[in-house]
């Protein structure tokens, strides 16, 4: 069985991605997506990732609720700035320290600070955790610091443990 | 198009208004795109659309067919996890690709590394 479908999570994630895709449960579709997710999962074996380990399910919902606020209110932000007469006072590049190393997560993190309009995930120093960052409204690099490391990255090593 | 008008009126409104909330904020990102001075700052701005923007949209998307079909249309999600989840590896691309040209260059405005300078440290 484990040759067979080394990833289960993954390879039921691209059926239900297959399916969804094609809106149908019809035969037809259950075979296509059930091809994919097995060519999935082999091919997920031959890149070795690293094994992740899920922990605090309402914590992860914690954090997306969050996330979900966040981006809404610097979508808001960042559309005020462009649409503003004045351009922002201070935009910037900044240094975060972070305690975090697991790949996954690394990953959720560049996603949510990607997704949020306003912080760009610039380049990550894997050896000493130095994430660089760029911030259009740089008004207070600690407050900013601080964002990133207790509202994202304090659920993130909790839940990636 | 004509099945639309069988869509109930506040519903229709509600989409309609979530389309142009959707439409505005990408035309916003796009805008700042023009309007920003650096390459970084530019970076930022279409965002909105990948966000907000899209998030608008797909909603309306998923809101008008539900209702059309009379059952849960939900395949829009999988557009909005791609864009989340592919978003950073193309703007990475692009950030990574505009830092290694100015840092050839020398240029003075970026750091040279993602650790801090020692001597700037404290000061920043």
């Amino acid at each position: 069985m484990r040759w067979l479908l080394p990833h289960p999570v993954i390879s039921a994630g691209l059926l239900a991605f297959w399916l969804m895709a094609s809106r149908s449960v019809a035969p037809g579709p259950m075979l296509v997506g059930a091809i994919i997710a097995l060519l999935g999962g082999w091919a997920l074996t031959l890149l070795d990732p690293p094994k992740v380990r899920i922990r605090r399910p309402g914590l992860i919902l914690q954090l997306a609720g969050r996330v979900f606020v966040d981006i809404i209110r610097s979508n808001l932000a960042v559309a005020r700035i462009v649409l503003s007469r004045r351009l922002p006072r201070r935009t910037g590049f900044l240094h975060i320290p972070l305690a975090l190393r697991e790949p996954h997560a690394l990953a959720v993190l560049a996603c949510i600070l990607t997704a949020t309009p306003g912080t760009a995930w610039l380049e990550f120093d894997a050896e000493e955790g130095w994430l660089l960052i760029h911030v259009l409204d740089l008004i207070d690099e600690e407050e900013w610091v601080r964002i990133v490391k207790e509202r994202y990255e304090a659920p993130l090593l909790e839940i990636f443990r | 198009m004509t099945h639309l008008a069988e869509l109930p009126a506040p519903l229709a409104l509600l989409a309609a208004a979530l389309v142009l909330a959707g439409a505005f904020l990408s035309l916003a990102g796009s805008f700042g795109l023009l309007r920003m001075r650096t390459f970084y700052d530019r970076l930022h701005a279409p965002t909105i659309a990948t966000s907000m923007g899209i998030s608008c949209v797909l909603l309306a998307s998923m809101l008008v067919f539900t209702a059309l079909q009379s059952r849960l249309v939900i395949h829009e999600l999988l557009v909005g996890a791609l864009v989340v989840l592919t978003t950073p590896v193309t703007l990475m691309l692009v950030a990574r690709a505009a830092l290694h040209r100015d840092r050839l260059e020398k240029s003075p405005a970026v750091p040279r590394a993602a650790r801090p300078e020692p001597a700037e440290e404290p000061a920043e």
